[in-house]
């Protein structure tokens, strides 16, 4: 509610006094949000920079940052973050194949949810590294399992979230639908498709969560190049630093991913976006 | 012409809800179906757009045997069921998506222009009024021009003057290309405003009771004598539906009357 004042004062004229302080305010707010993280961060630099502590175990900020530049004047850290982006964007990419064609199809066709719903709701039950064993047995312990662990991983939410999505479609406008007497195909894309595109995204977004973790666990089982290999590595030779360098760029690398759905979603839901805005002014 | 003959609806739980309903509808006309709840007023009304199928009975319109959706029928709802990602303009061409992109335009725009909402082309359906989304949802009915239009209780969610300004702009629209209107309605009021004939039902299992002839020229004065006495009149025949005793109506009228439930 306070985020709306400044654009309620200024269409008001008498407010142009009171308006300075909420404009501060507003780039204020946010950046309370990064307060904390940055203090502790310049406090531990200054411990570790006065000798309180050699910063052996817990590297301060600027070690870490030099860990990733000399891995990227080594050409190194690019090598393992296109080996963990590949693996990551085709275990997403069957992964989202996966579960939203068998999402569509439980969602829309009753007889088929009830048939397959159950093994997949059984499936989900099992903590998906349990797999691992298996998958390295019948599929090496090269790119192919690590890539299935990462699908299975997206699976999952991709496949409720759409059949979710397509069972919670408000009858009445698929009703508007049959009036218009669309049938079949054009009822998918101009009735259901349209109505379920929120609900994608947000799995969408949840699935490729998950895959970032999947990655990490399958590449910690056995890799020689990856993030998740930077980690174990960083563990096996007692460099921390390279484990924080690491733990950092995926979170870069998550948030980035994130966005680019985000952005890439936008202009299918601006009619949601309207609302916020609406609601907002 | 609408010919409903002997249209019966048992719904699988065993609710008889509509049991031999006939009536003849000449093309143009204005009926308003009024009656007690669980009278089959909405039964009936989807029996006729073809979204539901009677269990027995007929719905021809110009001797085509209707049992699903029509291009010929329109029907607008309780609800404006506007689609909430199409803007404005986009919702009411929808119906109009066979049509070339400039002649559906030209109609949107005009269509648009006709209910008041020029300055709203561009507008999401969740930042209109609730009468304002009613009535873009009028106009993506009547855009495909249809023969028939059904109407379920469609102002019945709104304030008394939006509804008042809807039943007029109604009329307005339907001079236009004059198409039968078939209207569910609960208000007394509303039927005798806009009906050329007033069917009403009654209930358990819904059937015909009882229909009156509104000979009222129009525009029509809600605030005359004889407009107070065909409601009356409706009313009268409403209470006996229901087996109620009829109140002696020379009686002095409250304001509490004018709305039947």
């Amino acid at each position: 509610m306070i985020s709306d004042a400044p654009v309620l004062q200024q269409s008001s004229d008498t407010a142009e006094s009171a308006a300075a302080p909420s404009r501060l305010s507003r780039y204020a707010r946010p950046m309370l949000g990064v307060l904390l993280p940055v203090t502790l961060a310049l406090g531990w630099e200054l411990v570790v920079w006065s000798g309180w502590s050699n910063g052996r175990l817990v590297p301060p900020p600027s070690r870490i940052f030099t860990t990733i530049t000399e891995l990227a004047r080594s050409g190194e850290l690019v090598r393992h973050i296109a080996a963990t982006l590949w693996r990551v964007s085709l275990g997403f990419a069957f992964g989202v194949v996966a579960g939203t064609l068998l999402g569509a199809i439980s969602g829309y066709w009753s007889l088929a949810r009830r048939l397959l719903d159950p093994t997949v709701q059984a499936l989900r039950a099992i903590p998906s590294l349990a797999w691992v064993p298996l998958f390295i047995l019948w599929l090496g312990i090269f790119e192919t399992s690590k890539i299935a662990l990462i699908a299975v991983g997206v699976f999952f939410p991709v496949y409720l979230g759409v059949m979710g999505a397509i069972l919670s479609v408000d009858r009445k406008i698929v009703e508007v639908g049959r009036t218009f007497r669309l049938s079949g195909f054009a009822m998918i894309r101009r009735i259901l498709l349209p109505a379920v595109l929120p609900a994608y995204v947000v799995s969408l977004r949840v699935g490729l969560g998950l895959g970032w973790m999947f990655v990490v666990a399958a590449e910690l089982i056995g890799a020689s190049e990856g993030l998740g290999y930077l980690l174990l590595d960083g563990q096996q030779l007692g460099k921390p630093a390279q484990i924080l360098a690491a733990i950092v760029i995926f979170a870069i690398l998550g948030k980035l991913t994130d966005w680019l759905i985000e952005i890439a979603a936008g202009p299918f839901l601006r009619w949601q976006d309207a609302f916020g805005r609406a609601k907002g002014a | 012409m609408l010919a409903l003959d002997r249209v019966s609806k048992t719904y699988p739980n065993g609710v008889h809800a509509l049991a031999r309903f006939s009536a003849e509808i000449r093309q143009g006309e204005i009926i308003a179906i009024i009656g007690g709840s669980g009278c089959g007023k909405s039964t009936l009304l989807r029996a006729i757009a073809g979204l539901d199928r009677a269990s027995s009975g007929t719905v021809t319109l110009d001797d085509e045997a209707i049992s699903s959706p029509h291009a010929k029928i329109g029907i607008i709802f309780q609800e404006p069921r506007l689609l909430p990602w199409l803007s404005v303009a986009d919702n009411i061409g929808f119906g109009l998506a066979d049509l070339p992109a400039t002649e559906r335009r030209e109609k949107v725009a005009r269509a648009l222009d006709r209910v008041g909402l020029a300055d709203k082309a561009q507008a999401w359906p969740r930042e209109l009024s609730g009468g304002q989304a009613q009535r873009v949802a009028i106009a993506r009915a009547l855009v495909p021009q249809p023969e028939v239009l059904l109407l379920d209780e469609p102002f019945s969610a709104l304030d008394a003057f939006t509804r008042r300004d809807l039943q007029d702009h109604l009329l307005d629209l339907w001079a236009d290309t004059r198409p039968t209107l078939i209207l569910v309605t609960h208000d007394v009021d509303e039927a005798v405003v806009l009906a050329d004939r007033v069917l009403v039902m009654r209930p358990r299992p819904g059937r015909l009771f009882d229909q009156i002839e509104i000979n009222l020229g129009r525009p029509r004065d809600r605030n005359s004598s004889l407009f107070e006495t065909f409601k009356r009149s409706v009313l009268t025949s409403l209470d006996r539906s229901l087996d109620r005793r009829v109140p002696d109506r020379d009686a002095t009228q409250g304001p509490g009357q004018a709305m039947w439930w």
